[in-house]
């Protein structure tokens, strides 16, 4: 164990960024899986991670790199009038072909394919912090607008028909925030770890949550616990992140899964209603 | 004089081809107006017109510019898995123009997921009619509903006349004569 290692300034930056995500991710994972949308995130990640390799054989950093490719998804999903979760998987496959062919023909590109599937989050630099806190800074700011719009196109889908401009601007916004969260998401923290984020969490809190708000605070703060536990348990015994931070919230989504059984038991069962 | 929110004369609307027409009917403010017919004589399809989902063949069908529409098709969004209470569901309906009849009260602490057949149909019900819209549009209210949320269904409704208009489509005859204040005959 390097228990030295958590205290080293070299890994302030990484840590902070990846924080960031850690808070924004869930949140955001919680309306996909609201609009039964949680797939997307992984054909994003795929394909922000195929173009953020494609641009760096260009010379083009990953933090650059991987936007445009999610960027160009979201689009093709927003236009394209796709029709269930056919879209996501064609992602998927693209986005996987495309790293693995890129990573076996270039040099870096092999250095770097490994990196962003294991997770390679002690390489994130101020370039990753700085896009980390406009992406967090700017979800947080459009949530209060974007998820009254949300909920309610997906939940009352008969309410909106006289304002459907503003609904589709909104949805669309949506979008883009998601695949900008999931290509900054690839390219700090790895593909997975970013899907994870965005799909453990919310699948806990969606079970567990009494309310809307403590769905959305139970998401973030089980997002942020594990990734806490995850940094330091692959620093202290050098482990690679991303597998980390998968396996950390896995066992805190178990557990918490666990403790909701046992507490309902103890209540005994719900009131039959009528 | 009653404001007239829709009007339609000798509308025919379908999808690929004509469903229901032609009709010739208004709904204005303060009616609360059943549609009442067989299974299949097109009801839902006329809803859907109103709200621009269906193809209008012939005829007209009018409404004022900025008219505002709610309305609730024939199954509410029920997820397997839904986060929000009661008072969420409602604030997100933005159901705040009235205060929910005191029947509704109890369920409103409750997850949404928890709630029966019933009693979600009676929340997603005021849901609509809780909100600022002009028109409501219910597409078979009564579903899910055992005689006495049919009860309570009427009196939310009844608590309507006068105040707002809306239009609701039903294949039970004797709900709608509680219901409502005037009843259109569709498919005769």
């Amino acid at each position: 164990m390097n228990g030295d290692a958590l205290l080293d300034p070299l890994f302030r930056i990484p840590f902070a960024a990846g924080l960031l995500l850690a808070l924004a991710l869930p949140i955001v994972g919680t309306l996909l899986r609201l609009r039964d949308e949680w797939l997307a995130a992984l054909g994003l990640a795929h394909l922000a991670g195929a173009s953020g390799l494609v641009g760096l054989a260009a010379g083009i950093p990953t933090v650059l790199g991987a936007p445009l490719g999610a960027l160009g998804g979201a689009f093709v999903k927003s236009f394209g009038r796709f029709r269930g979760n056919t879209v996501y998987a064609l992602m998927i496959l693209v986005g996987w072909a495309a790293t693995l062919l890129v990573a076996a023909n270039t040099a870096l590109g092999s250095a770097m394919g490994h990196a962003l599937v294991e997770g390679q989050l002690y390489f994130a630099g101020r370039a990753h912090l700085a896009g980390t806190l406009v992406y967090v800074a700017s979800t947080l700011a459009l949530l209060p607008w974007m998820i009254p719009v949300l909920v309610r196109t997906r939940l009352f889908p008969g309410l909106e028909i006289s304002d459907q401009r503003s609904t589709q601007r909104w949805q669309l916004g949506f979008d883009l925030l998601v695949a900008l969260g999931m290509a900054l998401g690839t390219s700090t923290l790895g593909l997975m770890a970013a899907f994870a984020l965005v799909f453990v969490p919310p699948w806990v809190a969606f079970q567990r949550a009494p309310h809307w708000r403590a769905c959305l605070t139970m998401s973030a703060g089980l997002g942020i616990l594990a990734y806490v536990l995850a940094f330091a348990i692959a620093l202290a015994w050098d482990q690679p992140f991303g597998p980390t931070l998968v396996a950390v919230l896995i066992a805190v989504a178990g557990l918490t899964i666990f403790q909701g059984h046992v507490a309902a038991r103890r209540l005994g069962p719900p009131p039959v209603s009528s | 004089m009653t404001q007239t929110l829709i009007v339609a004369n000798g509308l025919v609307a379908g999808y690929a081809k004509p469903v229901i027409g032609p009709l010739s009917f208004s709904v204005g403010v303060g009616e609360v107006v059943g549609l009442w017919g067989a299974n299949g004589c097109g009801k839902s399809t006329l809803l859907r017109a109103i709200a621009g989902n269906a193809r209008i063949f012939d005829g007209d069908l009018g409404r004022p510019p900025g008219l505002t529409l709610a309305w609730q098709m024939q199954q509410p969004v029920r997820l397997d898995e839904m986060p929000l209470d009661g008072h969420d569901y409602l604030r997100y309906a933005q159901a705040h123009r009235q205060a929910p009849p005191n029947r509704l009260a109890p369920w409103l602490d409750q997850r949404i997921d928890t709630l029966s057949g019933g009693q979600f149909q009676l929340l997603a019900v005021w849901a609509m009619l809780g909100g600022q819209c002009d028109l409501v549009m219910l597409d078979e209210p009564t579903n899910n509903l055992d005689p006495t949320g049919e009860q309570l269904l009427t009196e939310m409704l009844q608590s309507q006349q006068g105040r707002r208009a809306v239009l609701l489509a039903s294949h039970e005859r004797r709900f709608l004569d509680e219901a409502c204040s005037r009843i259109l005959e569709i498919g005769r």
